[in-house]
């Protein structure tokens, strides 16, 4: 191991986050590179400076009391008054003008065809809402692992949750629904800072294969089928790099 | 009566982490009372969706939550905190700019540690947080920062290199 990989995994191994092979090396770098030993030696000791600076700063008891006190208080409707402050406030105003503005605008402005069919307009809402109310996912992990699991017991049925990180599409977690009058799965993923949104649920449709595309607002919708199970991505995402995430979901579930 | 019970449950399994709640939300926002608003309105989300959890890390959970709550605050009371460019020319430090003895020979002013941390910008700074004051694993930290674990170590490193330049520049400025 040279140099530039000693100091490029350094800090991994000041963490030891290494595995066996890479401290080993590490290791014997160290011991007969007077330069990055210096290195090593100058960060353990920024190390040792921080824990021992009493950076930690503890809870005021007055909050843990006013905690203890909210939550013993608190239900669905007490909540939004006892944490939203006037500034809180101003902000959930306009979000509900948003929300009845796109009300409206789903029931007068959008063309026909799609009011005829509502179910594009419940995933955008769906969609929409997942981004406003601060309840994007309920199980936040980046982990297939963990994502996929946490359905369990919560639908009859099991969603393919797919690692797309290598990709680009890193995966946010999971959230539990409610579209096409049953309870679906949302698969949440991102791409640079846009978030995708991929809903699942069984259904006796067949597309055979074909995809259904349609915009709304600025939103791309992606929909189609396979193997008894209908998939919705919404995303403001522009409609090519949503294909792409499309055509991988498709080809790894 | 199921309520009390999640009330119950809530009390024993997150409010031990309230310490690490305030801890992280309070180097995010660098204030005693944005930092007590942030906690009490994570807790209250937490509690919300407390049905929710379904084990699993705790701390992390709950930090995920603290840390959701102070990115959207930051977002909308100090968007320009979030946009500084970490300009890497200007702090990257090679192995020969510091003095081997400075670190380890002089006693290290803490205010200047802090100062130090204060300074860095915010994705530097939790990074620094979740991993040295808790003790986080990159894995956990790459689930609380939404973030891969290659941008956990690579802003580990970064952050050490800038303190580290602080921290010599400032004492420099003693002598």
């Amino acid at each position: 191991m040279d140099c530039t990989e000693t100091q490029r995994l350094l800090h991994a191994y000041l963490d030891a986050e290494l595995d066996m092979t890479d401290t080993l090396e590490v290791e014997q770098h160290i011991q007969k590179c007077p330069a990055c030993l210096q290195t090593y030696n100058n960060y353990q000791a920024l190390r040792t400076a921080i824990k021992t600076s009493s950076l930690y700063f503890q809870a005021p008891e007055k909050l843990r009391k006013s905690i203890g006190s909210s939550v013993r208080k608190a239900n669905t409707t007490v909540f939004i008054s006892q944490v939203t402050s006037w500034r809180g406030l101003s902000i959930a105003a306009a979000l509900i003008l948003a929300m009845f503005l796109s009300l409206w605008a789903f029931t007068h402005v959008w063309p026909t065809s799609v009011a005829s069919n509502p179910l594009p307009q419940e995933v955008l809402a769906s969609h929409v809402r997942s981004l406003m109310a601060n309840h994007l996912v309920d199980v936040p992990s980046s982990d297939q692992h963990t994502v996929k699991p946490w359905f369990n017991g919560k639908l009859d049925f099991s969603p393919s949750v797919v690692d797309l990180a290598r990709q680009g599409f890193p995966l946010l977690g999971g959230r539990l629904d409610y579209l096409d009058n049953q309870p679906v799965a949302a698969v949440v993923y991102a791409h640079r800072k846009h978030i995708i949104n991929l809903f699942i649920w069984p259904s006796t449709q067949n597309m055979g294969g074909e995809r259904d595309t349609t915009t709304l607002q600025g939103y791309h919708l992606i929909h189609w089928t396979k193997s008894g199970m209908t998939y919705w991505a919404v995303s403001d995402l522009n409609l090519n790099e949503l294909q792409q995430f499309v055509q991988l979901v498709q080809a790894s579930s | 009566m199921r309520e009390h019970d999640k009330r119950l449950r809530f009390e024993q399994i997150i409010l031990p982490h309230l310490d690490a709640a305030y801890n992280l939300a309070r180097w995010l926002t660098r204030n005693d009372q944005d930092a007590q608003d942030m906690v009490q309105e994570a807790c209250l989300r937490a509690f919300r969706f407390f049905s929710g959890f379904r084990g699993g890390d705790s701390r992390v959970w709950l930090l995920t939550i603290v840390r959701n709550t102070c990115y959207t605050w930051l977002q909308q009371q100090r968007r320009e905190e979030l946009t500084i460019p970490f300009q890497e020319e200007l702090h990257d430090v090679g192995v020969e700019d510091l003095n081997p003895e400075v670190l380890y020979l002089r006693r290290i002013n803490q205010q200047n540690i802090r100062n130090a941390m204060e300074e860095l910008p915010v994705e530097y700074r939790e990074v620094m947080i979740l991993r040295e004051l808790e003790e986080l694993s990159y894995r956990e930290i790459s689930a609380i920062a939404q973030i891969p674990l290659g941008t956990v170590m690579s802003r580990l490193a970064r952050a050490r290199q800038r303190l580290q330049r602080y921290l010599t520049d400032h004492m420099n400025e003693e002598e």
